[in-house]
């Protein structure tokens, strides 16, 4: 079977890399793998998606609609734009900061608050599960942008995400430059122990 | 990638390695023994520059950016001319500018192998202009045509390409998109070639005037037949059996689509999976198709392929159906679309799932951009005019509240653009072209605004970077793509060479002393240019961080603020939002959110109130 996560944000946030630390573990597990990025216009602030895909044998890079098995998100707008993604098996973990697109306040449309959110992933998906990941990397007086590994650690102690926690530090170790590696592997614990 | 003195990841003698397509035809021009690669940024090829540019000193190789497609065309096949195997890299509309000198090298041939890896946008993800389908021009040019469908055929066709193209002394086009170019997957590394860097250009065969034109035309068939036969006994198209009547023929990452939809419906037809789709192989084709009832052709963007299966089926096979993907619409091949058309077809059930609908967020210049600044400044001080747009980050004005993108044509052409509507009407115009566009096509719209008499100001916008592709230096940047120190050019300089009576400077991030040159230059007659410096704040926060410099934030006053709304509705920097009632916004909150304010104090030179202070 092929374990389908489809991480979102926007950009800036760190997508693309957190993705890449886990094909990278996920590669050191073993596992076949692919990935499908987008670059370019999507990184100026627009909404970002990757794919990445493990298993046995990988088909597609790109996650078939309904068949995500987990969604990463970022930031809460992004994590219901994902749920193009979702079915019935799928999580959605996410985490609760929000962005709002400057299209938006220009509309004066109203953001939808934590409670919508969760009621519309919850009517979409298997389960929802809020993360205050930005936040918590901010009280522990770390840089926000790391959020990203925060809610990494956070998956793992979910138990949303089919690796070992050995394989995922070798991802870091592998796409986190070596002098923040240890900020990064520190925030990736602290996303684990708040559980 | 690294930016000690390890060696790049990418050297590394063995091993198996997450790569991107980009990255992986790298590897297999450095499998192949390049010696030269040339380029110009765009999305979605922009890596194959980049990462040539990052490891060519230490591979020993020769890499740079050149000004645009064509003139990274030419050095590229001079280099392959001359004896050294080379690469070309640029998007579907790279092709477009350097095609005027691509398809005479067809007729000339090379010497050592030399490879065009373009990179079509199926979906146009990074694309504004149009959804350019580049099998035809394979057509057109008498070129072969390889299509892979991930990193690892990536790799392996790149060195295929060179092969064949040293052994038929024709360009080979590696045909790449999006999901071909930005997908990753495991790729087995093999034996790098030292290749020759150095050739020698001799005067034979590079001059071909009618009528020895018209025999190397023949010649080029015969040659195009010559790899046909080749390519109808390779390995490079494949067929998988399978059960039934119904048939797939799939390129690039159709294929792998293809597969995935067959797995999701329990299905296993029998696949026919084009590598090289030009020469057509198409003694395989009908072969495939012979027994068939119904065909499905995976292919992104335009009905090419199923066109020509329509056409061999009448010979072998006329009443076989021949499908497509299922919209007409040209958009990118994605799991379910294969999915819903093969359902379809063998009856079974799928269904794509329910998504709720979400607020869209178009992407939008960074806060603190330079871009917004100048435009702000453009818009206040000449409103009404037509302001005409081109290709770079700065096509985010097309969005509001800005836009300051009224037209966006392609590469250069907002000059040619301006001067024709100054020419039928008396619609002032402001032209806005980024510093890399107007070395890349711009300059000769300036000339030529100044030769033909245009009465219309140019607004440069000066960054000193290509930015939209992920900073590639260019002629004004002072260094070249393998780092090496060079004369930055001046664009004032160049202007004032051109005739340009009135050439002014502006720091765009002081907003009085831009709205005061854009309407002293407006008043004045002729050809003007204004050059708009400001740096990429991307890089400037990044410098700031690596400096462990903490850039000052600003803040709205609330005492202060009346409630304008100026710095949301007609600003829109990504960092100002607006939070109250929808129609009464007097009673709501205007706030800065500090996590995204990069400091550029535009807003608050702005701001009627004076309430945008500095954060405390």
């Amino acid at each position: 079977m092929t374990f389908n996560i489809v991480v979102t944000g926007i950009g800036g946030q760190g997508v693309l890399t957190v993705a890449e630390v886990i094909a990278q573990a996920a590669l050191a597990a073993g596992h076949d793998v692919k990935t499908a990025e987008l670059h370019g216009l999507s990184l100026r602030f627009g909404p970002l998606e990757c794919h990445v895909r493990f298993g046995k044998k990988v088909l597609s890079p790109l996650v078939p609609a309904g068949r995500a098995d987990l969604i990463f998100a970022l930031e809460r707008l992004e994590s219901l734009r994902a749920l193009e993604f979702a079915g019935k098996k799928t999580t959605v973990l996410f985490d609760t900061r929000a962005a709002v697109p400057t299209l938006m306040s220009i509309k004066k449309q109203k953001y939808p608050s934590e409670k919508e959110t969760e009621n519309t992933i919850n009517k979409f998906s298997k389960k929802g599960i809020h993360v205050p990941a930005t936040k918590a990397v901010k009280k522990a007086g770390l840089d926000p942008i790391m959020a990203n590994i925060y809610l990494l650690g956070r998956a793992v102690a979910e138990g949303v995400l089919p690796l070992k926690k050995e394989h995922l530090l070798k991802g870091l170790e592998i796409v986190v430059p070596p002098k923040a590696l240890e900020t990064n592997k520190k925030v990736f614990e602290l996303g684990m122990a708040n559980k | 990638m690294c930016e000690n003195n390890c060696m790049h990841p990418l050297l590394q003698s063995s091993g198996k390695m997450l790569l991107l397509g980009n990255y992986a035809i790298v590897r297999g021009a450095l499998e192949a023994g390049i010696g030269f690669a040339s380029s110009y940024p765009g999305t979605p090829a922009s890596e194959i520059g980049d990462t040539f540019a990052q490891l060519a000193k230490e591979a020993g190789i020769y890499f740079e950016w050149g000004v645009n497609e064509k003139i990274a065309f030419e050095t590229a096949a001079a280099a392959a001319m001359s004896g050294v195997r080379s690469l070309v890299s640029f998007k579907h509309f790279g092709w477009n500018v350097a095609s005027d000198s691509i398809y005479p090298m067809a007729y000339l041939g090379v010497k050592a192998g030399m490879v065009i890896a373009l990179a079509d946008d199926p979906g146009c993800w990074s694309s504004g202009q149009s959804e350019q389908d580049s099998r035809l021009f394979a057509r057109v040019g008498h070129f072969p045509m390889f299509e892979p469908a991930d990193a690892i055929e990536c790799k392996d066709m790149t060195k295929k390409a060179f092969e064949l193209s040293e052994k038929f002394q024709v360009p080979v086009i590696l045909r790449l998109t999006t999901r071909v170019s930005h997908t990753s997957c495991p790729v087995k590394l093999e034996k790098m070639i030292k290749g020759k860097t150095t050739g020698q250009f001799s005067v034979d065969r590079w001059r071909t005037m009618p009528p020895r034109l018209l025999e190397v035309h023949e010649e080029l068939h015969g040659k195009l037949e010559k790899i046909n036969a080749w390519a109808e006994k390779s390995k490079i198209n494949s067929v998988t059996k399978g059960k039934g009547k119904i048939g797939i023929i799939a390129s690039g990452v159709g294929y792998l689509h293809a597969l995935e939809a067959m797995d999701m419906l329990g299905l296993k037809l029998p696949v026919l999976k084009l590598g090289m789709t030009w020469p057509l192989p198409e003694k395989t084709i009908a072969k495939f198709i012979r027994g068939l009832k119904t065909v499905l052709v995976a292919e992104e963007i335009e009905p090419i392929l199923a066109k020509d299966v329509e056409r061999i089926a009448k010979t072998v096979n006329p009443k076989l159906v021949v499908r497509d993907r299922d919209s007409a619409c040209s958009c990118e091949l994605k799991p379910c679309s294969m999915a819903m058309r093969l359902a379809k077809l063998t009856g079974k059930k799928y269904n794509v799932p329910r998504a709720p609908a979400v607020p869209e967020r178009p992407p939008v210049l960074c806060p603190g951009c330079p871009h917004r600044a100048t435009f702000w400044a453009a818009k206040t001080a000449a409103p009404g005019v037509v302001y005409g747009g081109d290709i770079g980050c700065y096509i985010l004005g097309i969005y509001q509240p800005l836009e300051t993108q009224a037209f966006v044509i392609s590469m250069g052409a907002v000059q040619g653009i301006t001067h024709g509507i100054r020419k039928v009407s008396k619609q002032p115009t402001i032209s806005f072209i980024g510093d890399s566009t107007f070395f890349h096509a711009g300059m000769p719209g300036l000339v030529n605004m100044v030769w033909n008499k245009s009465d219309s100001l140019v607004i440069t916008l000066k960054n000193t970077i290509t930015a939209m592709t992920g900073h590639q230096p260019h002629p004004a940047s002072g260094f070249t793509a393998m780092g090496d120190q060079s004369k930055p050019l001046s664009i004032p300089d160049i202007a004032t060479a051109c005739g340009v009576e009135t050439v002014k400077i502006v720091n765009c991030f002081n907003v009085a002393q831009t709205q005061a040159a854009v309407r002293e230059l407006m008043a004045k007659p002729g050809t003007k240019m204004l050059v708009a410096e400001g740096e990429c704040r991307l890089l400037f926060m990044r410098r700031a961080r690596k400096e462990g410099r903490k850039v000052p934030t600003w803040q709205i006053d609330h005492k202060i603020c009346n409630g304008c709304g100026v710095c949301v509705f007609e600003f829109g920097c990504p960092a100002i939002h607006y939070a109250g009632p929808p129609n009464d916004w007097k009673k709501g909150t205007f706030y800065i959110e500090q996590d995204f304010c990069w400091g550029c104090s535009v807003c608050s030179q702005l701001c009627p109130a004076k309430a945008i202070k500095v954060h405390k």
